[in-house]
């Protein structure tokens, strides 16, 4: 969406609006912060993780168990302890936070395309099509998000081998998320579809004899953008939960690859034998995480659209 | 509203085939049927013949037909685990599930409620940003750390609050509850705080946005001119008018207390449907999983039904459009 599209009037207000509205809420912007400095050592990790957690190699099972650096016992070089294998629990949690964005951002492209796709057609053609696709969109939203992942991790274990389901999990957590979110796209597409079809810029489109495919995307889609962004940043964060959900109940990403979800699962298994470090920080890192974005998505709501409220 | 009525039926029992037939096509197509019931000295003739007699060499439309029959009948052959019929073993599990469920929710709307009627009527004080603050983080932190935080917490810290199970059940014939313990009662608080903090947070914030709404409307402004009291208005106006949304929509919710009890269930060990679940889904027990994705599509369509036929009483222009 480039800023040129849109009528200059607007374009002013809107910005000037986003960035009022930024400046006065010093919670959006520590929540913007926290986001960018989670997100940038996430990205980075095989650069700034003092260790590698895939290297064999690095990984002493002498290490083991050791408390994080300030605690008595702790040992500076592994600033929030070790777990039980002897990988260090920092670099762990930058892997895991990687994993852990990685799957809820593709998740959410995934939804966003297919729910653009489908809500553009089903809201320009209507009819058929229309009553076709949303019956499907109806159906779905009756089912929680967490609910339609478990039941699509359920069916392809059905369908695999053990091994065959380890080595597709990525994938089957990524596409059983975007499932599960596409609706609400499709649903808020489609309504300002409805509305944007009818206005004089669409009718001049048809008139001068452009396509269908090219009105859609070239015309409409820049107009309908702005709810979606808000549904997809609200839903980051849901496909993040889903995602560590999935892997702390030992449905998602196999426990050899740290996700934030795997590491907490871990953590929980040393729960009562007083480890608890393997416990809280995955588990701070990943309450931050949601609640940062979820804090972000809350001001893009506010300022974007004030009738989704 | 015989015409919406029937409508919403005939999509409901599709959606109801559809499921059914996924259920079906797990039941049928993932592993072979015939291998999960013989040993390795049956010979093929054997085999085949168990085969024609299960009715496996059959068209599918007619696997299908018999498939929903026997599904209609309550009959889901047995539990690949645990060798038991899975009909029974759901109808052991569901009073734990169901008792969990309605105290979680009775928690959420006993809270929920009044927390967001206080935030709507005076959004501007501290308490009620306190509140918002708190609805952010029931709504951020996930349903599995809470639970895993309070049996840190409560568990094992300080050693209030049984960690795992049900406690001691009494058994009614058709129903074990756990409710008439006292051991029951103290092992039902955690997993019920962790079940309901999500839809308590939930609540809270639609209730104190349809106040919001409301407060501003011109009815409750006449109401102020002609003298009544404050009480009354926020009582007997406000809050009553609010009501029918957060019912509908808090009926809605019911089934994403289905989705989360599973996680809930895992984490206290508490021996419900969704624990059947999880434990069928990570050993591929096909026959469990397939009569659970029935069973839950089954309480989804009555919510759904339920709560469109409640949205129809209530709210007359509903009726009105329809004639």
């Amino acid at each position: 969406m480039t800023p040129e599209q849109r009528p200059n009037l607007f374009l002013r207000a809107y910005d000037s609006d986003a960035g009022y509205k930024f400046r006065r809420s010093p919670l959006t912007v520590l929540a913007g912060l926290i986001l960018v400095l989670m997100i940038g050592a996430a990205m980075l990790a095989p650069w700034i993780a003092p260790f590698d957690p895939f290297d064999k190699a690095s990984i002493d099972l002498f290490n083991a168990l050791i408390p994080p650096a300030w605690q008595s016992g702790g040992d500076p070089a592994f600033l929030l302890g070790t777990d039980d294998q002897g990988r260090d629990l920092f670099s762990t949690i930058l892997y895991g936070t990687r994993t852990s964005v990685f799957v809820g951002a593709i998740s959410v492209a995934l939804a966003v395309c297919a729910g653009v796709t489908f809500g553009l057609i089903a809201g320009y053609f209507g009819g058929l099509v229309d009553a076709v696709i949303m019956r499907i969109v109806d159906i779905q939203m009756t089912f929680p998000a967490i609910m339609v992942a478990l039941l699509i991790d359920g069916v392809t274990r059905s369908f695999m081998t053990r091994d065959q389901h380890s080595e597709m999990a990525i994938v089957v957590i990524i596409i059983a998320m975007a499932l599960s979110i596409w609706p609400q796209v499709a649903r808020t597409v489609r309504a300002s579809t409805m509305v944007e079809k009818s206005r004089e810029y669409v009718l001049a489109a048809q008139v001068i004899g452009r396509g269908s495919g090219a009105i859609l995307a070239r015309h409409i889609l820049p107009n309908v953008m702005g709810p979606v962004l808000v549904i997809a940043t609200i839903n980051l964060g849901v496909a993040i939960l889903g995602e560590a959900t999935l892997s702390f109940l030992g449905l998602g990403i196999p426990a050899g690859e740290p996700s934030l979800g795997t590491l907490i699962r871990i953590g929980n298994d040393f729960i009562f034998s007083g480890e608890r470090w393997m416990l809280i920080y995955p588990g701070l890192t990943l309450a931050l995480l949601v609640l940062s974005v979820n804090l972000l998505g809350d001001w893009l709501r506010d300022v974007l659209d004030p009738k989704l409220r | 509203m015989i015409r919406f009525l029937l409508e919403r039926l005939l999509q409901a029992a599709l959606l109801l085939l559809v499921v059914a037939f996924l259920a079906f096509v797990m039941f049928r197509f993932a592993g072979d049927p015939v291998a999960q019931m013989v040993s390795i000295d049956t010979t093929m003739e054997d085999r085949t013949a168990l085969r024609e007699a299960l009715g496996l060499n059959d068209p599918l439309p007619t696997q299908f037909a018999q498939f929903v029959m026997r599904a209609l009948h309550g009959d889901f052959g047995l539990s690949y685990q645990l060798g038991r019929p899975v009909a029974a073993l759901l109808a052991d599990r569901l009073p734990a599930s169901i008792e969990l469920s309605l105290i979680a929710f009775g928690l959420a709307l006993l809270v929920g409620i009044p927390m967001g009627v206080y935030a709507g009527l005076k959004p501007e004080s501290w308490l009620s940003r306190a509140f918002l603050i708190f609805s952010l983080a029931g709504i951020s932190l996930p349903t599995f750390f809470i639970g895993i935080m309070l049996i840190l917490i409560f568990g094992v810290e300080l050693g209030a609050f049984p960690t795992f199970g049900r406690g001691d059940t009494v058994d009614l014939g058709w129903w074990t509850t756990g409710l008439l313990t006292p051991s029951g009662w103290h092992s039902i608080i955690l997993p019920a705080c962790t079940l309901g903090l999500f839809q308590m947070t939930f609540i809270m914030r639609l209730v104190r946005a349809e106040i919001l709404e409301v407060m501003r409307s011109d009815y409750i402004k006449f109401a102020r001119a002609r003298g009544i009291s404050k009480t009354r208005i926020h009582y007997g106006h406000a809050l009553k008018n609010t009501l029918v949304p957060v019912m509908t929509i808090a009926g809605l919710q019911l089934g994403s207390i289905i989705a989360f009890g599973i996680v809930t269930e895992s984490v206290f060990q508490w021996p419900g449907i969704g624990l059947l679940f999880i434990q069928a889904i990570s050993t591929v027990d096909i026959p469990v999983m397939s009569a659970y994705l029935l069973l839950v599509a089954l309480i989804f369509v009555s919510i759904n039904l339920l709560v469109d036929l409640l949205y129809f009483l209530v709210d007359p222009r509903l009726r009105m459009s329809s004639k």
